[in-house]
């Protein structure tokens, strides 16, 4: 079923006031309800390479799939959600695909990226990510982060090494401590949410949230959420006017209306000729 | 040359070069650096700036200076201590070293890999492992070893390299990663030990105000916007969140953006557009001035510049 109708999407990507390349890559396809994210890293331009062929794939793949193979049903055997193999597979392949490409050209030796990965599906999320790329959600005026960054500083907070202001001020903020690509394989943290309506997603690279407080976040997605694409250029203008020091992508996702998937056979006809 | 930059709450308001030998800094006008703020006193501290040194003395200041979160009396400034008088901060820079490390060297994105499968990939493709630490060499991990070990680096990443070529036949749980030997120092204790705190808490100044960014008028000024017409005539509302949005949810919104170059209003919902000064605003923002009339869901406000606190 097309979600276009119940979901709203806008993003934004941009080089930030420092860097000379953006190695970030977006994907957004509101009809199957997928937002893609990667932030690449690599020496020369292999950091846009990883980022951009993780989203090319994993757009591409998702598609071909939820087309096939309805991400709201659950396997019998396992009782895992579709929407969940599903993107550990397109992962999984994604991962190969940077990593044959490390190992078999010079250039691109060592590159990778981090992901975050959003697909909406009968009034559920499922959320993968590798990396600090995060998710946040907005939700009866309250923002919260449903990822866990996988980084050198999250694992310090984490054991009580360090407190979250520290954290902020911390110096390691760029060491990811999983990444696409790096590795023969990869585990993605994949979790299902529950969506309910005027629910507002945020997918960003840290080039947003390093610069930006969650506090101002929150603001901008508190008084801009009637204008989405808005809100979502000025989380890169925020970014961009407190040093842009990163690459800055964001993607926001607004669930306008329930988008319960058409189970029975009646409902699939009903929609079908409406 | 050194300078000094004057932020508060994250914000930077000014840059202040440190070109004389003695530079006053205090709430009175006849300072060089004046904060008028009731916490700062009139006569506060004192810079006394010696060829490429800077000695900060406090002046027997009411509520004193602190110094990367210490109380002084005096103090020899390193380059990126912070300054507090009061609520403001005084990050102190030095110009050798905004040289020597541009931001851009050590904040790319970098992994950090588990010293058994880095092994057991460059056992797999020992070829591979080469590249990928010169790859790692040539992106600096962190600014403690880029100011410490400046040039070492390269050569610790072709030292790692070498260790990650010999190493391939030994054992797995001995092969030291090429890449561990470059990325791993970061991960080492400093960032926990107290003591290095003050360096955290300094640099992290920078990153959350980006220190960079040019001062610029628009930020000492406080923009508020008063009500002309209407119910609510002669109200006054402050400009002093980053955003502020303005009309009525569902008919018109407008939203105004506080930036460090000024405020700028922009179109957010509704079928008409805000007016500025009688011409009708399109989708793009719009830089206010002082004294510019804005009408908006049939309500006419103005907005003005006033002296910030």
């Amino acid at each position: 079923m097309d979600l276009s109708k119940s979901i709203e999407m806008a993003s934004a990507t941009h080089t930030g006031m420092v860097r000379a390349h953006n190695e970030d890559s977006i994907g957004t396809e509101a009809a199957i309800g997928l937002a893609v994210l990667a932030d690449g890293m690599g020496g020369y331009n292999a950091g846009e390479v990883a980022s951009g062929i993780a989203v090319a794939l994993i757009t591409k793949e998702t598609r071909d799939t939820v087309l096939r193979i309805p991400p709201y049903e659950v396997d019998a055997e396992t009782g895992e959600l579709t929407a969940t193999k599903i993107l550990r597979n397109v992962i999984a392949k994604a991962n190969a695909s940077i990593y044959q490409a490390a190992n078999s050209q010079p250039q691109y030796a060592g590159m990778g990226t981090t992901l975050v990965v959003a697909l909406l599906c009968d009034n559920h999320v499922t959320v993968a990510h590798i990396g600090d790329s995060r998710l946040y959600r907005m939700r009866d005026g309250k923002l919260q982060q449903l990822t866990r960054d996988h980084s050198l500083l999250q694992e310090q907070i984490d054991s009580g090494m360090i407190s979250k202001e520290m954290a902020r001020r911390s110096q390691n903020k760029n060491l990811v401590t999983r990444a696409v690509g790096i590795e023969p394989e990869v585990e993605a943290d994949i979790n299902t949410f529950e969506v309910t309506q005027g629910d507002t997603f945020l997918l960003c690279s840290d080039g947003l949230n390093d610069m930006v407080e969650d506090e101002d976040i929150h603001l901008t997605l508190g008084s801009l959420s009637a204008n989405l694409p808005l809100a979502a250029n000025q989380l890169v203008q925020m970014a961009n006017d407190n040093g842009g020091r990163d690459n800055i992508s964001v993607i926001l996702i607004r669930v306008k209306r329930s988008f319960a998937a058409e189970r029975g056979l009646l409902s699939r006809l009903k929609a079908w000729l409406r | 040359m050194a300078k000094l930059i004057l932020s508060l709450d994250g914000m930077v308001i000014r840059e202040y070069p440190l070109t004389k030998e003695r530079t006053t800094l205090g709430r009175k006008p006849h300072n060089d650096i004046v904060i008028d703020n009731l916490a700062i006193s009139g006569e506060h501290a004192m810079i006394m700036t010696i060829l490429n040194d800077s000695f900060l003395e406090d002046l027997g200041s009411t509520n004193g200076t602190l110094v990367n979160g210490q109380p002084i009396k005096k103090h020899f400034l390193q380059n990126n201590d912070v300054v507090e008088l009061g609520k403001y901060k005084l990050k102190y820079v030095t110009e050798a070293a905004v040289a020597q490390t541009s931001p851009a060297d050590f904040e790319k994105t970098m992994v950090l890999r588990g010293p058994a499968g880095g092994s057991k990939a460059e056992q797999a493709k020992p070829e591979a492992a080469t590249p990928a630490a010169k790859s790692f060499g040539d992106t600096v991990v962190n600014p403690e070893m880029m100011q410490t070990q400046g040039p070492g680096l390269r050569e610790a990443a072709r030292q790692a390299v070498a260790v990650g070529e010999t190493a391939v036949p030994t054992p797995v749980g001995a092969a030291p990663s090429a890449a561990a030997p470059v990325v791993a120092p970061p991960a080492a204790p400093p960032i926990v030990q107290p003591l290095a705190a003050a360096a955290i808490v300094s640099t992290g100044t920078t990153t959350t105000s980006g220190a960079t960014t040019t001062p610029s008028a628009g930020v000492h000024m406080q923009g508020t916007i008063q009500i002309l017409s209407g119910p609510s005539a002669g109200k006054e509302l402050p400009l002093s969140k980053p955003l502020t949005t303005l009309g009525k949810p569902g008919v018109q919104v407008a939203v105004i953006a506080k930036r460090p170059q000024g405020y700028f209003i922009t179109h957010v919902e509704g079928a008409s557009f805000p007016v500025v000064n009688g011409k009708q605003l399109d989708a793009q923002a719009h830089g206010l001035n002082d004294h510019d009339v804005i009408e908006l869901a049939g309500v006419k406000m103005e907005f003005y510049l006033r002296p910030g606190s």
